[in-house]
């Protein structure tokens, strides 16, 4: 896990690019004076605002980061479809549950980001995070940390645990190298 | 042709956010009703936001892909406000139907 | 035809709002209608994009984005107040 950026006037080179599409986006134009002024913002409003912040885990691997946001957007659009079959099929089949993932993550970011994708994919609601504490940094001695999550219809718990740290919380890992 | 496709992505996108209030009325406890408005609804309005895009890029004077913004905005803040929500059910203990399992997972909260 | 698909998709997001509009009046816990709430403002943004594309004008863009913010902030907000009784502890 790597906390300091490479270069001390770029805090956050993916908040950076993310600012600099926003703008462009915003104005919908790629106009020679719109993206002088999105350089200069994007630039400076992370400088202006890093010493609110705290520090947070860099991406260490874009390219691993841009499949792993491609495969999520992918797996997005296929439960969704699954969720919509089981919202119109008959509701007394549904069978819901509480399943708690044992997590490997420790820092808070990449367990957002992991909570996030499960929320958004099959037929899965991230709950909740045990042991609560407020910040999950601090602590010397790492606890395990639990996922409580809610399924809208379980079949194999063990399966979707397997699924859901082998799919999305392995390339995290790798992203984040933590 | 044009016309075809954005036919086709407004009824995808008017569909999948009617799904998402049918779960929203069917489903008989609040963690079950979660999952159509967090899941099925992101993805309609983002089908309907490119729909919109295609039209507005067609019929008027150069390429409008600003609606991507607030696809990227409800794909962001949907999942958040989701766990915001389950987060206060969970805190003021709201009863989940019997065939739940694993409710014993659930730890309570100070 | 992309007139008459337009009104289909119209009376398909007025139906899911007043599916939604029904969980508000009788959804038995607050969590509840906050949910409906939050569905709500989606469909409304839904209903406001459609409307620019039968009028044939992108002006309507900004509202959407701005309804979108708020809905978000506001939906977090009376979660907040649920949970610690407060907004800004």
């Amino acid at each position: 896990m790597r906390l300091e950026a490479r270069f001390t006037w770029l805090p956050t080179p993916v908040l950076s690019l993310l600012l600099f599409i926003v703008w462009l986006l915003l104005n919908n134009s790629v106009s020679a004076g719109h993206i002088v002024l999105a350089v200069i913002l994007a630039i400076v409003i992370p400088l202006v605002v890093s010493p609110f912040r705290t520090k947070q885990p860099l991406i260490i691997k874009p390219g691993l980061a841009l499949r792993h946001l491609l495969l999520v957007l992918y797996d997005i659009v296929t439960a969704n479809v699954q969720v919509a079959i089981l919202i119109l099929g008959p509701t007394r089949k549904l069978t819901p549950g509480f399943v708690k993932v044992p997590l490997d993550l420790t820092h808070s970011t990449p367990i957002t980001i992991l909570a996030s994708t499960v929320s958004l994919t099959p037929g899965t609601v991230s709950a909740e995070i045990y042991p609560w504490s407020e910040n999950l940094i601090e602590g010397a001695e790492p606890e395990q940390v639990y996922l409580l999550i809610h399924v809208l219809n379980l079949t194999d718990e063990q399966a979707l645990i397997k699924t859901i740290k082998q799919r999305y919380e392995a390339p995290l890992k790798e992203i984040f190298k933590c | 042709m044009i016309e075809w496709i954005i036919s086709i992505l407004l009824l995808i996108g008017g569909s999948f956010v009617l799904v998402g209030s049918i779960g929203l009325v069917k489903m008989p406890d609040f963690f079950m009703r979660l999952h159509g408005p967090t899941k099925a609804t992101t993805l309609g309005m983002a089908s309907l936001l490119t729909a919109a895009m295609v039209f507005f890029s067609t019929t008027q004077a150069g390429l409008s892909v600003k609606e991507i913004l607030i696809s990227l905005f409800l794909l962001l803040t949907a999942p958040i406000s989701g766990y915001m929500m389950i987060k206060s059910a969970i805190h003021h203990k709201l009863d989940s139907i019997e065939r739940t399992k694993g409710k014993d997972n659930i730890e309570d909260d100070c | 035809m992309l007139e008459n698909v337009i009104l289909i998709v119209f009376a398909m997001i007025g139906v899911s709002l007043l599916l939604n509009l029904w969980r508000l009046l009788i959804g038995p816990s607050v969590p509840d209608r906050i949910l409906a709430l939050d569905t709500m403002y989606i469909n409304t943004i839904a209903l406001i994009i459609l409307y620019g594309m039968s009028m044939g004008t992108a002006l309507y863009f900004e509202a959407a984005l701005l309804i979108a913010m708020l809905g978000f902030v506001s939906t977090v907000a009376v979660c907040k107040y649920l949970l610690r009784g407060d907004i800004i502890e």
